[in-house]
């Protein structure tokens, strides 16, 4: 047994480790020791526990047992997950912090005793908003990052559901969660904590179902930043310092993280967050489909292009991870250097389906993490390189974001790939992207465009250099 | 006048804010990805009041449903503590810099 206070000391020292692994993320080479003190902080915090609850009998056992079974599946899952599964698993990750959220919560409210909460019926009112609080956000957690899940995996369709009368819905069900708080409060009624729960989990529901596919890097931000308030609103109910800590840090990582996507795309939160993007802009895209010329050529052209280039700059998008391009894609680039043309890769904010998406996507095919450059980072480089390669992303390269005010993604940061010498466009067929719009890069004089599937033709091309 | 230990509590969360928030904006974006599973991760330190739930009975009341949903709290965020940093290691490990050797 451990007195109260060296427990909190050790709460304390396990905070203050997470600030560490968060710390450690600052750049590649510090990153691995800080999620090792991450992992530290969390045996300190597990061990702590143990000693101060100075509870060793038979249901130490099930706790350990239910600790090596959850902890199987995770290790289990980690292992196996392919990266470009990134998106889906961390959103699943979501859903079971803001379940497990809401079953402490549950665990706490029938019997607040086992927390020195006061009894049931007579749970201190501070205590017991702070865990009506941390439920609904934490059951809010959990549905909304299943539907961002089922979206993700393409169980569910990525294109926004919308109906009449949804964004007056939603107020209502929102300010009556507040009621419900209020007169749960006042009344410490179990059937209360109960429908305050349903409608939470509801809410989730309905929050995420608009907000389109292309919008999902803002929707699992947010999500990320929700199960932080959810664990921090738990802390405060078992006045844990580690746990108040961890939820303020994961709350406003998340809010930052979503801020950086709503800036890529330059929409505003409130634009993303009310949803229907894409919807509309798909029907308006395809009706003013006009024929224009382009130029297109085959993996022999595009070879012959790289090959007397002495600068290449890669724009990778979703689209290559759907190809499953990235390990073809560096294959290509060794052959290039090589021929001793200097390669450097160029990363959109919104690249991929998840803040950092691409990056993972290429470190995984090994191409080394110093050749691989942000938007800011590079693109006055575009002027000056001879080749663009563009392979799988399309939105992220449209000059009409700089040039036509009428444009629904006019005002978001692009990167100039039309600066280049010559552009090399690899992509199916001339349909238009997530963003609904004609990529006016398609027919500009410099651009050639690879029609076919972007392993196929990444392969190709290395064979004829 | 002594002071609510609430407002103690509530001095670290906002200072914690406060701490992410130029925390977060030093993690270079393409450690993204990570960041996100690693704050998954930790956010599951929820399991010590999971296991604080599953440990409350004695001897005949190994389940109640208060235990029982500790419990199950304890799987899910175990579920998540092992997969969050396992995961995270994983994709660390990936990121090499460029080999000088090699030209």
């Amino acid at each position: 047994m451990i007195s109260a206070n060296l427990s909190a000391i050790f709460y304390l020292v396990s905070g203050v480790l997470f600030i560490l692994a968060l710390r450690g993320l600052s750049s590649p080479e510090t990153s691995r020791q800080g999620n090792f003190f991450g992992i530290v902080g969390m045996v300190i915090a597990v061990v702590v526990t143990f000693l101060s609850t100075d509870n060793f009998s038979v249901g130490f056992i099930y706790v350990l047992i239910f600790i090596l079974l959850g902890g199987s599946i995770g290790a289990f899952i980690a292992y196996r997950i392919p990266m470009t599964a990134m998106p889906e698993l961390v959103a699943g990750f979501h859903s079971l912090v803001g379940l497990a959220a809401v079953f402490v919560a549950i665990a706490a409210f029938l019997n607040p005793q086992a927390f020195n909460l006061g009894v049931p019926g007579k749970i201190k009112l501070g205590s017991l908003i702070e865990m009506s609080i941390g439920a609904a956000v934490g059951a809010i957690t959990f549905s909304g990052s299943v539907i961002a899940f089922l979206k993700l995996q393409g169980i569910m369709s990525g294109s926004p559901i919308t109906f009449k009368g949804q964004h007056p819905l939603n107020a209502i069900i929102l300010i009556s969660i507040i009621a419900l708080i209020y007169l749960l409060c006042s009344t410490q009624s179990a059937n209360l904590f109960w429908i305050l729960l349903g409608v939470s989990f509801l809410i989730g529901f309905l929050l995420i179902i608009p907000i389109g596919g292309a919008d999902m890097p803002v929707v699992i931000s947010m999500l990320n930043s929700y199960s932080g308030w959810a664990a921090a609103g738990i802390g405060f109910t078992l006045e844990n310092t580690a746990l108040i800590i961890t939820g303020a840090l994961v709350g406003s990582s998340g809010a930052i993280l979503s801020y950086i996507m709503c800036k890529g795309m330059n929409r505003s939160f409130f634009n993303v967050i009310l949803g229907g993007f894409g919807a509309t802009d798909e029907v308006k895209g395809s009706s003013t489909k006009e024929q224009r010329p382009v130029k297109s050529g085959n993996a022999d052209d595009a070879a012959f292009l790289m090959k007397n280039a002495s600068s290449v700059i890669i724009v990778p998008g979703y689209g290559m991870a759907v190809a499953q391009a990235q390990h073809a894609l560096r294959e290509m680039v060794d052959t290039l250097k090589k021929n001793d043309i200097k390669v450097s890769y160029a990363i959109h904010p919104v690249a991929g389906r998840m803040p950092g998406h691409m990056n993972v996507l290429l470190a995984e095919a090994n191409v080394p993490y110093d050749e691989v450059f942000e938007l800011e980072e590079i693109n006055n480089d575009f002027a000056n390189a001879d080749v663009a390669f563009v392979i799988g992303a399309n939105d992220v390269t449209n000059p009409v974001a700089k040039t036509d005010p009428q444009s629904p993604i006019y005002g978001m940061p692009v990167l100039d790939v039309e600066k280049c010498k010559s552009v090399l466009f690899v992509k199916r067929s001339l349909s238009p992207g997530y963003a609904g719009i004609d990529n006016d890069l398609f027919y500009k004089e410099n651009t050639l465009m690879l029609f076919a599937d972007a392993k196929k033709m990444t392969e190709d091309i290395t064979k004829n250099l | 006048m002594e002071i609510d230990p609430l407002i103690f509590r509530l001095s670290i969360f906002i200072l914690s804010i406060f701490v992410g928030y130029y925390v977060v904006w030093s993690v270079t974006p393409s450690l993204h990805t990570p960041l996100m599973s690693v704050t998954n991760a930790i956010s599951s330190v929820i399991i010590v009041g999971a296991i604080i739930a599953g440990l409350s009975g004695n001897s005949d009341t190994i389940f109640s449903t208060s235990t029982i949903f500790g419990f199950l709290a304890i799987a899910l965020a175990a579920i998540n503590i092992f997969g969050g940093f396992l995961v995270t290691q994983r994709m660390l490990a990936m990121y090499k810099k460029k080999k000088k050797d090699k030209k």
